[in-house]
């Protein structure tokens, strides 16, 4: 059975072209704009990996991590932030709300599923 | 498939243009609205982020300066002014043209947006805040790998709660062994009792060796994400292709398995059999040795070292007493308990071998005392005098090098008491003394230092006459008033002789203040102390070695010092309130004893602000309590002694540098030297 990938970005050619890579590569991915619209849609299909941008509007990716990993289903599975060089902190951060990497921002589509399969380990 | 993309980022990114826009015109109208900035800053982020996914380098690097520009004003440091709108604005219609012109024209390149860029880069350092620098790529490094093959053997032990960050450990040991052929073993001492399990924390740690033709960082690459929470640890089994033994793989795996217990067990159970143990060992060995004394009846005792070999042990051991201040700092940085934990052991290590050390370098004074013997009988002869030399305290311990550079000064000063202060037996008998006369050499240890003393019976140091004399020379106005010590201090003036005629043996002149340069050099001093008919007594204080000291650190402003720890006595605090009472006088009152003390800060001429509160590190300066105001005292340091160099080693009051744990410099003060000098400062201020 194919894994599903959600991949949750405010920017919608970052999310085309995640899920364009990811679909390429054999995934289910599900799109979402932030993290409020990221658990609404988790709430109908269950993900193995989320890979989330960490600033965006409504609910930002740390709130998005945080919330996930407060759900019995989402403690363990991998989540990949995206950030950008400048955003060490966040990093940081987001490594202390649960997140299991990063991928830094730009990156290209090998990058990301390196990265994938390295955390999801197919 | 990538032109696609392409598109949808290029419509996307014209969107966001037209919402930055408006948005901009709204931040002018209110431009302290933080959800107005946010949108901004988020909408800047994005172009950034994917315009350089999407192959828009040029928009990318244009648009970082602009976005920090607005992280700086989102977190306050920044206000949004009429040059920031306007900046912003144009820089839109710079993006907007990049984003249509296919061709690939150099935009960062044209004079137009370097000046903007550079107006942006201005306002960027005016608030001084320096932007982060670059963060390691978080997938994996492009490496050249080696073509040889390497064995490495890797520890790794996950945090507790690996897990809940989403990480499968055995996800990463299985990408180790796509790396090449390997053998791992779970260290599992510390899974805890069935019923005390979380099965959500991880216990496991293992120990792996693995053979492969790919770099280190290749490798390391594999644990980026957990490394930061992890116990890793890397090391190369083999070199240039070769185990470094064997069966060391095997071997290894066996030593770290006794390791793995030895950490993980009850360390002070362990600890408690093993000492047992070695008491048990140490008595085997008192009989061992018992019974091969009785066996062989004699046994190796020392053995014959080249002094330069010791030498250049104690220059290594002084490197590692600096590098292992370095480590200590480190751990105290990074404060992480296991380095902690190491770092001291190091450095107890390292005290203990820095003694060692030195120990071999010490040598009892013994062996120059015997050459003296030889001497005063020959000079007895030739003054026609009768002296008997008394040496005690032979066995007392000097370092080497000391005792090669004291051995000139006492030969002088023996001279000088046979000449001078020993009188012929007539005069002897005339004065009811035992007509041979007396010199006692005796050398005793106290605190860090050998105190040598020269006691001679006889007639002591006349006080006129070398007052007269220095009179006559001009070293002194005749008006002067001199305690005891000073005036004994000036035989050590050059020219000064108060020999009533010169002989072979001393009454030159010279000598005396060659004697107290010498002792200067190994940062002793001398003290005389004499009475008319009774006799004379010359004090040597000589520092024990000239290599390793415990040292005071102290700081006065961003400056470090070092206090021989060995004169320190005490440390107080010294307040503005205290400063005030005492009149502006340099003294202080400690348990209603008067104690005068020096501002390191004036006297080094430190600018800056003095704290509230300074310290007071009171030292003992040939018995007398003198303090040393500083700004805090740091404590106490492992001074490896180094020498200023030809340029500076005639600085009066400083003695030479050390390097401490962070690399910084300290100058180790000659705490007698500046006292020297600020009391003839404070008498011609006097005067």
């Amino acid at each position: 059975m194919n894994k599903w990938i959600m991949t949750v970005d405010d920017s919608a050619s970052v999310r085309q072209m995640i899920s364009f890579t990811l679909h390429e590569a054999g995934y289910n991915v599900i799109e979402a704009c932030d993290g409020k619209d990221a658990l609404a849609k988790l709430s109908n299909q269950k993900v193995d990996m989320v890979v989330t941008d960490l600033n965006m509007p409504n609910m930002d990716g740390i709130g998005l991590i945080k919330e996930l990993r407060k759900k019995t289903e989402y403690r363990f599975i991998p989540i990949i932030m995206l950030t950008t060089e400048s955003q060490i902190e966040k990093k940081a951060e987001g490594k202390a709300a649960g997140a299991t990497g990063w991928i830094v921002k730009p990156f290209n589509p090998e990058q990301l599923l390196s990265v994938t399969k390295k955390v999801l380990g197919c | 498939m990538l032109d696609q993309h392409k598109q949808a980022f290029r419509e996307e990114a014209l969107e966001l243009l037209a919402e930055l826009e408006s948005g901009l015109l709204e931040l002018e109208k209110f431009p302290e609205d933080k959800a107005l900035i946010a949108t901004i800053f988020r909408a800047l982020h994005t172009i950034k982020g994917s315009s350089g996914m999407f192959g828009y380098d040029d928009i990318s690097m244009f648009t970082h300066d602009i976005e920090t520009i607005f992280d700086l004003v989102r977190s306050g440091k920044l206000t949004v002014s009429k040059q920031i709108i306007d900046l912003t604005f144009k820089s839109l219609d710079y993006i907007k043209a990049m984003l249509d012109d296919s061709s690939s024209k150099k935009f960062s390149e044209l004079t137009e947006t370097k000046e903007i860029l550079h107006s942006f880069r201005a306002l960027i350092n005016s608030t001084k805040s320096t932007t982060p620098e670059t963060v390691t790529s978080g997938t994996i490094v492009q490496v050249a790998d080696t073509q040889v093959t390497q064995i490495y053997y890797i520890h790794f032990k996950p945090n507790e709660d690996i897990f809940l960050s989403g990480t499968n450990p055995l996800l990463l040991l299985n990408e180790l062994e796509e790396m090449g052929p390997f053998y791992i073993r779970s260290r599992d001492i510390a899974i805890p009792a069935f019923t005390e399990m979380n099965p959500e924390k991880c216990y496991t740690a293992w120990d792996i060796v693995l053979s492969s033709n790919k770099n280190i960082n290749s490798i390391k690459d594999i644990f980026i994400f957990v490394e930061d929470d992890s116990t890793l640890c890397f090391t190369v089994l083999s070199k240039e292709g070769v185990l470094i033994s064997e069966d060391a793989v095997e071997l290894f795996l066996k030593e770290t398995a006794k390791l793995n217990k030895l950490v993980d067990n009850d360390i002070i159970s362990l600890y408690v059999q093993s000492q047992q143990k070695k008491n048990v060992d140490e008595q085997h060995i008192r009989e061992a040795d018992r019974h091969k004394i009785h066996h062989d009846g004699e046994v190796v005792s020392s053995i014959r070292v080249s002094a330069e070999k010791i030498d250049q042990l104690v220059n290594l051991v002084g490197e590692l007493v600096t590098l292992q201040a370095q480590l200590t700092q480190v751990a105290n940085e990074t404060s992480s308990a296991i380095l902690l934990a190491i770092a001291e052991s190091v450095e107890r290590i390292t005290w203990d071998l820095r003694d060692s050390a030195l120990n071999i370098r010490m040598l009892p004074i013994g062996t120059t005392f015997g050459k003296f013997n030889r001497l005063i009988r020959d000079l007895s002869k030739e003054l026609g005098k009768e002296v008997e030399l008394i040496t005690l305290g032979a066995e007392t311990e000097l370092d080497k090098t000391v005792i090669e550079k004291i051995s000139d000064p006492l030969i002088h000063l023996l001279r000088n008491s046979l000449d001078h202060g020993i009188e012929t037996p007539e005069v002897r008998q005339l004065a009811g003394k035992n007509p041979v006369g007396k010199v006692t050499l005796k050398a005793f240890q106290s605190g860090g230092y050998v105190v040598i003393q020269i006691v001679d019976d006889g007639a002591g140091i006349d006080k006129e006459a070398l007052r007269t004399k220095a009179v006559n020379l001009g070293l002194l106005s005749p008006e002067t008033l001199l305690s005891d010590a000073d005036t004994y201090a000036l035989m050590f003036n050059p020219g000064l002789s108060t020999a009533k005629q010169v002989t072979s043996v001393s009454g030159r002149g010279v000598g005396m203040d060659v004697v107290k340069k010498a002792i200067d050099n190994l940062r002793g001093t001398i003290e005389v102390k004499s009475e008319k008919g009774k006799g004379s007594t010359l004090s040597l204080k000589i520092p024990l070695t000239l290599a390793i000291i415990d040292g005071l650190l102290i700081r006065v402003q961003d400056q470090f010092y070092i206090l021989p720890l060995s004169s320190v006595e005490e440390c107080v605090e010294l307040t503005r309130h205290d400063t005030v009472m005492s009149n502006q006088r340099n003294l202080i009152n400690i348990r209603s004893e008067i104690v005068p003390y020096i501002r390191l800060r004036d006297f080094f001429l430190i600018k800056g602000e003095r704290p509230e509160i300074e310290q007071v590190v009171v030292v003992d300066i040939n018995g007398i309590r003198v303090g040393f105001v500083v700004d805090t005292v740091v404590g106490q340091h492992q001074t490896v002694l180094k020498s200023l160099g030809a340029l500076y080693k005639n600085v009066e009051g400083i003695s030479g540098a050390t390097i401490l744990g962070d690399g910084r410099v300290a100058l180790t003060l000659d705490i007698n030297k500046i006292a020297e000098l600020q009391e003839i400062e404070e008498k011609s201020t006097l005067v």
